[in-house]
């Protein structure tokens, strides 16, 4: 990856025919700019991840002590599915689109997003979506509580709630389609002449084939989700055995949608740890062919292997032997990934400054996700673990370690650029070892729990598991704490702070540090040229 | 700020409410439930059947090989993390690229792979044999408690219903909780030792999931299709479980507990299920009076009602609506009796045709006769068993005119 600025031709200045952004409110309802929406993302899917994160507390508080001390296990059930689904589509996938509004521009050398307004409407429609997730609370029947998988035919007992929530899934789908198809127009018509793909930024790249992989499979959820809608309201019966349908045809539908999320969820994060680590390694990423490589045939393989999610449901032998294998595939090309990134690290000049912390951290803890994902893959050992608290310590050592630390990493490495001031080191340092630690204590202890048996979804468990609860609850509030020092170093930036170069880090490479800092509110009016 | 000087603050916080966290736990004396979790347990729970034992020798295989890819590869990591920093004045190379290296951490990690889903074929094949069996259990999920029907081989027609026996007063923290707290039923599954037990699953309303860590089984129970799955206990003792997939509101509480004995055991316990179903039959011949509709209908309510409906009657709207003034409950019998033999189709009301007349005559009674409701009047079983020959069309029709 060499995307050398070519110094000829476009070093007019910025000030003299542009102007700034209109004041007030109207400027962000209004706004076509992605710098704009990608902030609005940004802080849209903070918000919910606070709220997502008080619900994740609301559900630890009751799992301190055995018995049900708070909630009834009514609500138990709609805290761990409303945390699901707002974390899911109310906080990680929106998150990834702002960073690719921000960035996407701005590493390609193009204006803007394809089409502007379309980029207005895709936000806009998360806000009404989110009110309904938060304002099913407060209806009769309470949120739904079928979990965020929504299986059929529980969640065609629910009330009105999880009609709400479909609705909201419903416009939060057409939301990712729409920014998708933005960003694949944008990466595939508006690189700088000189940015063959082969050249292009590996973030935008991960972000391509994500896209790709969001509209393949957001319709398939819409259509589940429509279909679980006309079972509850007009009499069909595609999920109930007694008119004919199959509630196992539910979950098939579901994770074929379910697992390429799963990466749609975390190529983002890939991208940006492969920005991050040469940065502070000052070195090259060590294969960037090969990654590219690897990003596709792990979207590839995320197609054919949605029922490892399923063994429990009584598939034939041949089927649990293919997904099986299948699944475990992916361990390779996930490899090859993490190998990559080491092999960048290695003999480098590293400094490690709060988005390097947090790349290694990244690495290392995703990784041990990514051995239990290969331990559940195996069939006979998934039977057993299935829908215990090891898969929750999993998914978590990924979405959490793996996607959302990422993101941290991301956004202290563009944070001058967005802010036009350096954050404050100190509290970046404590909010990646607090988040590490706390991230630790509250997951680590998951796995035992899952290994002697606790199912996950309960409110109320054997008092042989309590000790492991009480740690996991006491690391939650730990970490959904230290959750607020990233607040106060994003908040102090924004206010003031020293003043950031145009580049820096010393050794970051790309077109977006070579525009000033803050970005100025129109970018590479002109194309720049790419060697 | 260096990294050091910026964790030990919190790190020493940390490991402070860790420890005032476990000793806090630790204070309550939990022993080791047996065929349960153990206290602290670490790994797989202790295998009896010979799959789960392969489940646990497979894990374990598994972990060691992924600890070890782990230890090698960060030890890579960190030693590069300690040796090549710009601090210690280390000068960046230039390399990239390699094709031989990256063909190498494609193939041998592929080769890896192939191993272990290799070691795990033989074990998926052997789960999937439920060829032969000596005995054949049905096993039910309701919404929240299992029903088991002995199908095939000794003790075929025992039938029973198996509920969560923690008392309330435990969960709710007013009674120290005993050592089986949430793994404990009122009747539990009896098998015998070292037989090859295939267990049919299904279910009544939404998908619950049958397991026993012990056995290495965990089957789904879906609605309207029989899956099935086997074991043969090696050791007698009782075995406990519970159910694994989210079924609502009161799945943390239907606990699964299967009690393995010996052949000798076990025939006893046959006959005595047998005796104990003959005298637990209702007289046909009966004459039921309104009271002891009512005292009998208390109970029937209490163990197949009282879950949704709630002990006041009131509900818990609107999926599971209250009795307590409901015009079903309150209009013409035949709707109710309509109702509780069909159940109501797109609704959580499921079909109660399963209990017996006298049964269903004392629950209809006393839901008539409680709370503010006021019927005055009662249903026999005899009226039951005449609405048991109406056909569907008309079962269909007075439960959906129900209002």
């Amino acid at each position: 990856m060499s995307a050398v600025l070519d110094s000829h031709g476009h070093a007019h200045d910025h000030e003299d025919h542009h102007h700034g952004p209109p004041a007030g409110l109207m400027r962000w309802v209004k706004t076509t700019n992605h710098k704009d929406i990608g902030t609005l993302y940004l802080w849209f899917s903070f918000m919910m991840l606070l709220t997502g994160g008080v619900l994740a507390l609301g559900i630890r508080a009751e799992l301190f002590r055995p018995g049900l001390q708070y909630w009834n296990p009514e609500f138990f059930n709609q805290l761990t599915t409303m945390h699901g689904l707002i974390m899911v589509f109310g906080a990680i996938m929106p998150a990834f689109v702002g960073f690719a509004n921000w960035m996407i521009p701005l590493q390609i050398g193009a204006p803007d997003m394809a089409f502007a307004r379309m980029n207005n409407w895709s936000f806009w429609l998360l806000v009404p979506a989110a009110g309904l997730l938060v304002a099913s609370f407060f209806v009769p029947g309470g949120a739904t509580a079928a979990g965020w998988t929504l299986y059929a035919p529980l969640s065609t007992q629910m009330g009105i709630g999880m009609d709400m929530g479909i609705f909201a899934m419903h416009i939060m789908g057409a939301s990712s389609i729409m920014g998708s198809i933005n960003i694949i127009t944008t990466i595939l018509n508006m690189r700088a002449p000189g940015m063959t793909l082969m050249k292009m930024p590996m973030f935008c790249w991960t972000w391509l084939i994500t896209a790709y992989l969001l509209i393949a499979v957001m319709p398939v959820l819409a259509g589940a989700i429509t279909m679980l809608l006309t079972d509850r309201h007009f009499g069909t019966s595609f999920f109930n055995a007694a008119g004919g349908g199959d509630p196992v045809m539910y979950q098939h539908i579901f994770w074929f949608f379910g697992h390429p999320e799963v990466y749609i969820m975390i190529l983002p994060a890939f991208g940006i740890i492969s920005h991050v680590v040469p940065a502070f390694a000052r070195k090259q990423l060590f294969g960037y062919a090969s990654m590219v490589y690897a990003t596709s045939s792990i979207a590839i393989l995320s197609f054919i292997v949605w029922a490892h999610h399923m063994f429990t449901t009584g598939m034939p032998a041949a089927g649990q032997l293919f997904f099986m294998y299948a699944t475990m595939l992916i361990a390779v090309p996930t490899g090859v990934k993490v190998f990559n990134w080491i092999a960048t690290m290695w003999r480098g000049s590293m400094t490690f400054e709060t988005p390097m912390l947090f790349a290694v951290g990244f690495i290392f803890v995703f990784t041990m996700g990514g051995f239990t994902g290969l331990i559940l893959a195996v069939t006979p050992v998934d039977i057993q673990l299935q829908d215990t608290y090891y898969v929750v310590a999993h998914f978590h050592y990924v979405l959490v370690a793996g996607s959302l630390f990422a993101m941290f990493s991301g956004v202290y490495f563009w944070l001058p650029k967005w802010t036009g001031h350096m954050y404050d080191e100190g509290l970046g340092k404590l909010h990646f070892w607090c988040s590490m630690i706390f991230f630790n204590i509250t997951f680590f202890p998951m796995h035992f729990l899952g290994l002697a048996g606790m199912p996950r979804r309960i409110p109320d468990y054997a008092t042989q598991f309590a000790d492991f609860n009480a740690v996991a609850s006491v690391g939650a509030f730990g970490f959904g704490l230290s959750q607020l020092i990233l607040l106060v170093v994003v908040l102090k930036s924004i206010k003031g702070g020293a003043k950031a170069a145009d580049n820096p880090w010393e050794g970051a490479e790309g077109l977006e540090w070579s525009v000033p800092s803050p970005a100025p509110y129109h970018t590479f009016e002109t194309a720049p040229h790419v060697k | 700020m260096g990294v050091a000087t910026s964790c030990r603050k919190p790190l020493r916080l940390i490991t402070g409410l860790a420890l005032v966290a476990v000793a806090g736990g630790a204070l309550a004396a939990v022993v080791d439930m047996p065929g349960g979790p153990s206290v602290r347990q670490i790994n797989l729970t202790a295998p009896v059947t010979i799959i789960a034992s392969q489940i646990y020798d497979l894990h374990l295989v598994m972990l060691a090989i992924c600890a070890v890819i782990f230890c090698a590869v960060f030890g890579v990591m960190f030693y590069s993390v300690y040796a090549h920093r710009k601090s210690k004045g280390h000068k960046a190379a230039t390399f990239h690229e390699s094709t031989s290296v990256e063909i190498a951490w494609t193939i041998v990690p592929m080769i890896i792979v192939i191993v272990m889903a290799g070691l795990a074929t033989k074990t998926v094949l052997a789960m999937k044999d439920t060829s032969n069996s000596d005995l054949t259990i049905k096993a039910t999920g309701h919404q929240w408690k299992w029903g088991y029907d002995y199908i095939k081989g000794e003790g075929e027609g025992i039938s029973f219903y198996s509920t969560l026996a923690t008392p309330r007063e435990q969960i709710d923290g007013l009674a120290e909780k005993g050592v089986n707290y949430m793994l404990e039923v009122d009747n539990e599954v009896v098998v015998p030792v070292g037989k090859k037990v295939r267990i049919l699953t299904t279910a009544n309303d939404v998908i619950h999931a049958w397991m026993i860590p012990a056995f290495g089984v965990k089957q789904d129970a879906i609605p309207g299709f029989i899956r099935d799955t086997w074991f043969k206990a090696d050791k007698i003792g009782t075995y406990r479980g519970q159910c694994a997939e989210l079924c609502g509101k009161e799945h943390g509480f239907m606990p699964i507990v299967v009690s393995v004995k010996s052949e000798a055991d076990y025939s006893k316990w046959v006959g005595e299920q047998k005796k104990l179903m003959a005298a637990k039959m209702d007289d046909p011949n009966k004459q039921w009076t309104q009271p002891e509709l009512i005292a009998r209908g208390e109970k029937v309510y209490a163990a197949a009602c009282v879950a949704c409906h709630q002990a006041t009657g009131k509900g818990m709207p609107p999926a599971f609506p209250p009795l307590d003034g409901s015009k079903v409950v309150t209009g013409p019998k035949d709707n109710q009796v309509a109702l509780l033999l069909n159940g109501r189709q797109g609704t959580a009301m499921a079909s109660f045709k399963s209990l017996s007349d006298a049964e269903l005559a004392a629950v209809i009674t006393y839901t008539r006769n409680s709370w503010t409701n006021k019927a005055g009047d009662m249903i026999s079983p005899a009226d039951i068993k005449s609405a048991r020959g109406w056909d569907s069309a008309k079962l269909t029709q007075l439960s959906a005119k129900a209002p």
